[in-house]
């Protein structure tokens, strides 16, 4: 291995502060308390900045290259909201601040639930969610209540798509409901006789993600929507796939009752580099007294002197609250600061621009790339990566040879439903000169993988640590770091 | 890749060896190269439970997905494969013979009529 961890960096007696001598008097710590071998690296300053700057260096960011992981969404993200964002009026207040001193705060979070309330049609949002699996879960929390509320409490079967995020299923069964299967047909669209099929008393609702995970617009939504509406049951929408349909088309007149929306990738802030997530989740009516709460209002209304004032209210029928305090603060203001700039027409344009770049790629890359739904794609699109010709080639060794092109791989083995997938979207922010060295790159690996598979088999050359072990990694899941230095052991 | 003529296969990848009335199963050698290297197999049923067709047995793990194992027959589980817990891997290396999984004391033999032929199954895999 050629890198260092900061232990095996370590030299005995080494050291980057020097302690002035103890000028008060010493207070004995009783000996059972006592280490004396405590597993701390000793290096000097310099040892510890260049080791950190060398690691900052072989990160791979947005900001750095075109990183098309399929579902992540992940665009730029302006520096101007992380500005934003760190204003001392937003970044130093304190949530149990007195409301009347947190005005400005409020009225931001007031005026992001009216942006999301105007974006997706729905009569109420809730911007408590961290994130978009949780968002999910109150969703489908919100369900239940619902339905217990009208007696229906027995409805016990959620419906979802066999193309679904992995998420769907694990939020409907934490909240007790049995998640059932839905095929998709030949077009990629939810299965319409299927569906039928599986109607019965016991539907509490379906969970849709539109576009779905193949990056297609489901061409029967709004049959889906009155299917289950007919049998009883709401119809959960998975706002993963917002970026294809912001100032489009809204999820309520589509026939969705509830949704969450993915704040940290639909609306800058990508989520990839494992920053917070946020996940607001917006209702139709009938289902606005069970968001979780608190939500922002103006609980006094202004007048010709005073300014009315924001403060915090609890739904009649709230299902409580899912996290300390108002949510991810910093992720709202982002997101604030990206709709406001863009405005509607802007989001539009960008939801625009999103799928026009994925059909780009996609007509560029379909006589090199197996294809499993070939028509109009949404924001992303998936392909195969295999061929016939070439056995011993996987999806994997494209996506690690794309490392050596200098691009982040897209997203691989997801959705299941289609063989050796790879899935791509490039969002909004990417130019054609971008795309056009990432279609050059692929196409390239596609040739190799006929002629030269050794190529693909023996990346990322470039990576410093060459291919890592997945099986291993996740296999030994106990990682520790043995202090080397340590003679005593 | 192998589909022994012995064997009888399900449509969820599972395969069935007959011994008299005990139904040995495991997952089809086409499955575990689709899923590829296993990192975790648990089985979700106790010796002594009796379960339908199509229970859940057990499920399994690999770094790229996660799958079910299904019973295709019912009956009582008499065995289970625990050096799998440990070794997962033993299923990619020997899919029907150490990869084994679970023993059941089949209550219907007739429902192993429902179940495909090595080359019924082979050309399920070919689709």
């Amino acid at each position: 291995m050629s890198e260092k961890n900061i232990f095996e960096l370590s030299v005995q007696g080494r050291t980057g502060v020097r302690y002035p001598d103890i000028d008060v008097p010493l207070t004995e710590y009783p000996q059972h308390l006592k280490r004396e071998n405590l597993a701390l690296p000793e290096l000097s300053e310099l040892d510890v900045v260049r080791h950190f700057s060398h690691l900052a260096k072989l990160n791979y960011s947005i900001d750095s290259g075109f990183y098309p992981l399929g579902s992540c969404t992940m665009k730029y993200n302006p520096k101007m909201n992380e500005q934003a964002a760190r204003q001392p009026g937003f970044a130093s207040t304190h949530p149990l601040q007195p409301i009347e001193t947190t005005q400005g705060n409020l009225v931001l979070m007031y005026l992001l639930q009216e942006a999301l309330k105007e974006i997706s049609g729905f009569h109420s949002v809730s911007l408590q969610p961290a994130a978009g699996a949780q968002g999910e879960f109150v969703g489908v929390r919100i369900i239940r209540r619902y339905l217990q509320s009208i007696g229906e409490g027995h409805r016990d079967k959620i419906l979802i798509p066999d193309s679904a995020h992995g998420t769907n299923p694990a939020s409907a069964s934490m909240n007790g409901l049995k998640a059932v299967q839905v095929p998709s047909d030949e077009r990629g669209n939810i299965d319409l006789v299927a569906l039928q099929n599986m109607i019965d008393n016991n539907v509490a609702g379906l969970m849709v993600t539109n576009p779905n995970t193949l990056g297609l617009f489901e061409e029967n939504i709004c049959e889906v929507t009155k299917i289950i509406h007919a049998a009883g049951g709401l119809v959960y929408g998975d706002g993963a796939n917002m970026n294809a349909l912001m100032g489009i088309a809204k999820p309520a007149d589509l026939g969705i009752d509830v949704m969450h929306f993915n704040l940290h990738k639909t609306f800058s802030t990508p989520h990839g580099g494992g920053g917070p997530g946020s996940g607001p989740v917006g209702v139709i009516e009938k289902l606005a007294p069970f968001l979780p709460s608190p939500i922002v209002a103006i609980i006094e209304p202004g007048n010709d002197e005073y300014a009315p004032l924001y403060g915090f209210i609890e739904p009649e029928q709230s299902i409580g609250r899912v996290k300390a305090f108002h949510g991810q603060f910093g992720v709202l203001v982002r997101a604030f600061a990206y709709i406001d700039l863009l405005g509607s027409d802007g989001l539009r344009l960008a939801a625009e621009h999103a799928v026009l770049n994925a059909n780009y790629l996609l007509a560029k890359l379909k006589d090199y790339y197996h294809v499993p739904y070939p028509r109009l794609c949404k924001h992303e699109f998936v392909v195969e990566g295999a061929w016939e010709e070439a056995p011993d080639i996987h999806a994997l060794d494209i996506s690690k040879r794309l490392m050596d092109y200098n691009f982040h791989p897209p997203t691989n083995y997801f959705p299941l439903i289609v063989h050796e997938a790879l899935m791509i979207e490039p969002t909004e922010t990417e130019s054609k000169d971008t795309l056009d060295e990432f279609i050059e790159a692929m196409i390239s690996i596609a040739n190799e993988a006929h002629t030269r598979p050794e190529l693909l088999h023996a990346a990322p050359a470039t990576a410093p640590l060459r291919r890592l072990d997945e099986l291993k990694a996740a296999k030994e899941l106990t990682v520790c770091c043995t202090p080397i230095f340590n003679q005593d052991d | 890749m192998k589909f022994p003529s012995e064997l009888k296969y399900t449509e969820t990848d599972e395969w069935v060896l007959v011994e008299g009335n005990i139904a040995i199963i495991g997952l089809t050698d086409f499955a575990q190269d689709q899923l590829s290297d296993l990192v975790y197999f648990e089985s979700l049923v106790e010796v002594g439970d009796v379960i339908e067709v199509e229970t859940q047995l057990g499920t399994v793990e690999s770094v790229k997905s996660a799958g079910d194992v299904l019973a295709p027959v019912s009956g009582e589980v008499i065995e289970i494969n625990t050096d799998l817990e440990d070794e997962p891997e033993i299923v990619n290396a020997d899919p029907y013979v150490d990869g084994w999984m679970f023993k059941i004391k089949m209550a219907n033999s007739s429902e192993l009529d429902d179940l495909m032929s090595a080359d019924e199954y082979m050309e399920q895999c070919e689709e």
